[in-house]
């Protein structure tokens, strides 16, 4: 058994009871703590597959700003009452025989998947080629990124932001 | 001997169920797009695997997952604002009281 292994299986081990207990948690806050182990151990997987930028960048757009934005939202509204479910046990159990429904169909699909072929210099100067691949390769959708952010950045800002005449009545 | 390809996408495989489970379930708006974050997160797992051990391994799985991680951004960003504009009309954010639609 080797440490490339071992370091698998802790990481998925800490991000699949990160999910977990954000299912089974009470509090709002204890949940979104518990999905930033998930986050981090994700990145680790992510060293694991020799995609060191993309770890970086994981770890700061997840486990970063989008657990910030999300304690923000928690924040900004009623957090008092808990997170619990409290919909009908028929429903949850309909949820929960659909979830294993499909996770029972994929990994059949998926269980032997194996196509032999293993990148090689992935992770050598790995953000040099990711950089040449967008500026060569991707800039439209490069530019077309740059675009999205814009337009969610002001459509964020106009929806949240107080509305006139409501606020003059 | 490295980590075969069907350990990562199993492991992907259960981190989207968790994350479908959750957002089918919980009461909570904001709980419910973390779930959705989870479930993309999943689907980033899977592109950088295949950039490793797919048919043709090379750097693009990678820059896919870049551009995914990127929308995923917005999308959370764009759903906070509307679950704040949601909470300021209605007084709530379960998301069983969002049916007037169904009334």
């Amino acid at each position: 058994m080797s440490g490339q292994y071992i370091a698998f299986f802790v990481l998925a081990l800490i991000a699949l009871g990160g999910g977990i207990f954000m299912l089974n948690l009470n509090k709002v806050v204890h949940m979104v703590v518990a999905l930033v182990f998930t986050f981090v151990s994700i990145a680790g997987i992510y060293v694991l597959l020799s995609a060191e930028f993309v770890a970086a960048v994981q770890v700061l757009i997840y486990s970063g700003a989008i657990t910030i934005i999300m304690l923000f939202g928690i924040m900004l509204t009623r957090h008092q009452d808990d997170g619990q479910s409290t919909g009908s046990p028929l429903r949850k159990a309909f949820a929960l025989l659909g979830t294993v429904a499909f996770g029972a169909v994929m990994y059949i699909g998926i269980r032997t998947l194996d196509f032999g072929s293993e990148a090689v210099g992935l992770h050598d100067k790995n953000t040099e080629q990711i950089g040449i691949a967008i500026y060569s390769k991707y800039v439209i959708p490069f530019e077309l990124a740059s675009v999205l952010l814009l337009v969610a950045l002001i459509g964020a800002v106009i929806l949240a932001k107080k509305d006139d005449k409501e606020a003059g009545e | 001997m490295s980590v075969p390809l069907s350990a990562y996408l199993v492991f992907a495989l259960l981190l989207f169920c968790i994350g479908l489970y959750g957002a089918l379930t919980k009461r909570n708006t904001v709980i419910v797009l973390i779930c959705i974050e989870l479930m993309l997160n999943a689907v980033n797992v899977n592109l950088v695997a295949f950039s490793k051990y797919g048919v043709n391994p090379g750097i693009t799985g990678q820059v896919f997952s870049l551009f995914t991680i990127t929308v995923a951004a917005a999308e959370a960003a764009v759903g906070l604002a509307i679950l704040i504009a949601l909470y300021r009309n209605r007084k709530t954010i379960h998301i069983d009281e969002v049916d007037s639609m169904k009334r």
